[in-house]
C-alpha cells in the first residue's frame, strides 16, 4: 500500500506543489528573506521523506516530471529578452564587462578559499564551475578532474543562496539601478538566482538571462585554460 | 487548444536546443542552446511574441518552482561530502557575495564610464 501511493508519480508532483505553496505563505507572512520558498520545501519534502522512510527514488518519479520543466522554463528567458532588447543593446558593453569581471572573481575566489581550506584538486575543480548553470558546471569540473555529484551540490547551493539573498544584497550595497542588479544576479548565481530576478521586475529578469548565458560560456572557455594553471 | 501550441513551440525549441547541444563540439546545454533558439525565433519575427506569450509568462511565474525537485535530489550528495559539508557550504554563500559585489560595481562603473564618453 505504501509503494502504491507513494511511488506514484502523482505523489511527487503533489508534495512538491504543497511544499512550495507552504514556503509561500510562509514567505508572505514573515516577509524575512531567508524564509525562502525553495529553502522551505527542500525542509518540507526532506522531512517527510525521512519521517516516513520514502526512498528518493520514489519521489523522484513525480519529481522528474518537474525537472523536465527546467528546460522550457530556461528557454523561455528568451521572451524576457526580447521584450528589453533595446536596453539590453544599450547596455552590452557593460554588462558583458559584469558577467567577465564576476566569472574571473568566482574561479579566483573559490580557489583561494579552497586553498584555504587545503582542499585537493579534486575538490577543488568540483567546486570551481559552482557560479554557473548544472550542465555548463559538470563540463568544466569533469573536464579539471572534479567530482560531478560534488559539483551538483556546489551548483545548487549557490543558486539558492543568489536566490535568498539577492533582494538583501541589493539593499545592503545600495544599488537601485536595475541592470546593474541583474547582472550581478544572473553572473553569481545563474538560473536559480534569475528565477527570483524575473520577480523582482522585467528588466532584472532579463539582464539576469543574458548574464548567465554570458557567464556561463565565459566560464567554459576560461577553464580551458585553467587546466593547465591549477 | 491554445496553450498546447504554446507548449509545443516552447518545447520545439528545447528539442532543438538538445539535438545542437549534441551536434557542437562545446559543452553549451541544450538549455542555453534552447534559449538562444527562441531568442533568434523571436527576433526574425518567426514566432511571434502573442504566440507563446500565456504560457511563456506562466513558465517565467512559476521558474523558482521547477528547481524544488533538483535541490531535494541534492540529500544525496550530502551524504557523500561527508566531513568538508561546511567549508563548502562556507565557500559556496560567500564566493556568490563576493562575485554579486564585484560584478555590480564593476557593471556601474562600466556605464559610468560610458555616460562620461558622451
Amino acid at each position: 500500500m505504501k509503494e502504491l501511493i507513494f511511488s506514484n508519480p502523482f505523489f511527487g508532483i503533489i508534495i512538491s506543489v504543497l511544499a512550495y505553496r507552504i514556503g509561500m505563505v510562509i514567505n508572505e507572512k514573515t516577509k524575512t528573506a531567508i524564509a525562502n520558498p525553495l529553502l522551505i520545501s527542500y525542509v518540507i519534502i526532506i522531512s517527510f521523506l525521512l519521517v516516513f522512510d520514502i526512498p528518493l527514488e520514489w519521489y523522484c518519479e513525480g519529481g522528474d516530471i518537474i525537472n523536465m520543466f527546467l528546460s522550457p522554463a530556461t528557454a523561455i528567458l528568451a521572451l524576457t529578452i526580447y521584450r528589453q532588447r533595446e536596453l539590453i543593446k544599450k547596455n552590452f558593453l557593460p554588462i558583458f564587462a559584469g558577467t567577465l569581471a564576476g566569472s574571473v572573481t568566482s574561479l579566483i575566489s573559490v580557489y583561494v578559499l579552497c586553498r584555504l581550506f587545503i582542499f585537493d584538486m579534486a575538490i577543488t575543480a568540483s567546486i570551481l564551475p559552482k557560479s554557473i548553470t548544472t550542465p555548463m558546471a559538470i563540463a568544466v569540473s569533469s573536464s579539471l578532474g572534479g567530482i560531478q555529484a560534488l559539483t551538483v551540490l556546489c551548483v545548487i547551493l549557490t543558486g539558492v543562496t543568489g536566490n535568498i539573498l539577492a533582494p538583501i544584497l541589493v539593499k545592503l550595497f545600495r544599488i537601485d539601478d536595475p541592470v546593474v542588479q541583474g547582472v550581478a544576479i544572473g553572473t553569481s548565481s545563474h538560473a536559480v538566482g534569475t528565477s527570483r530576478a524575473v520577480t523582482m521586475g522585467e528588466i532584472q529578469g532579463a539582464v539576469s538571462s543574458v548574464a548567465l548565458t554570458f557567464s556561463g560560456v565565459i566560464t567554459v572557455v576560461l577553464s580551458l585554460f585553467l587546466g593547465y594553471l591549477i | 487548444m491554445k496553450i498546447l501550441i504554446q507548449f509545443s513551440l516552447i518545447f520545439f525549441s528545447c528539442l532543438a536546443g538538445e539535438v545542437l547541444s549534441y551536434i557542437i563540439p562545446f559543452p553549451v546545454p541544450a538549455a542555453v542552446l534552447a534559449l538562444i533558439i527562441m531568442l533568434l525565433l523571436l527576433l526574425t519575427g518567426l514566432v511571434k511574441e502573442e504566440s507563446i506569450k500565456e504560457t511563456g509568462d506562466w513558465l517565467l511565474q512559476t521558474m523558482a518552482f521547477f528547481f524544488v525537485p533538483a535541490g531535494v535530489k541534492v540529500i544525496e550528495h550530502f551524504a557523500l561530502v561527508g566531513s568538508i559539508w561546511l567549508p563548502v557550504v562556507i565557500i559556496c554563500i560567500l564566493t556568490t557575495v563576493i562575485v554579486f559585489f564585484v560584478t555590480a560595481l564593476t557593471v556601474r562603473l562600466a556605464i559610468k564610464l560610458k555616460e562620461m564618453r558622451k
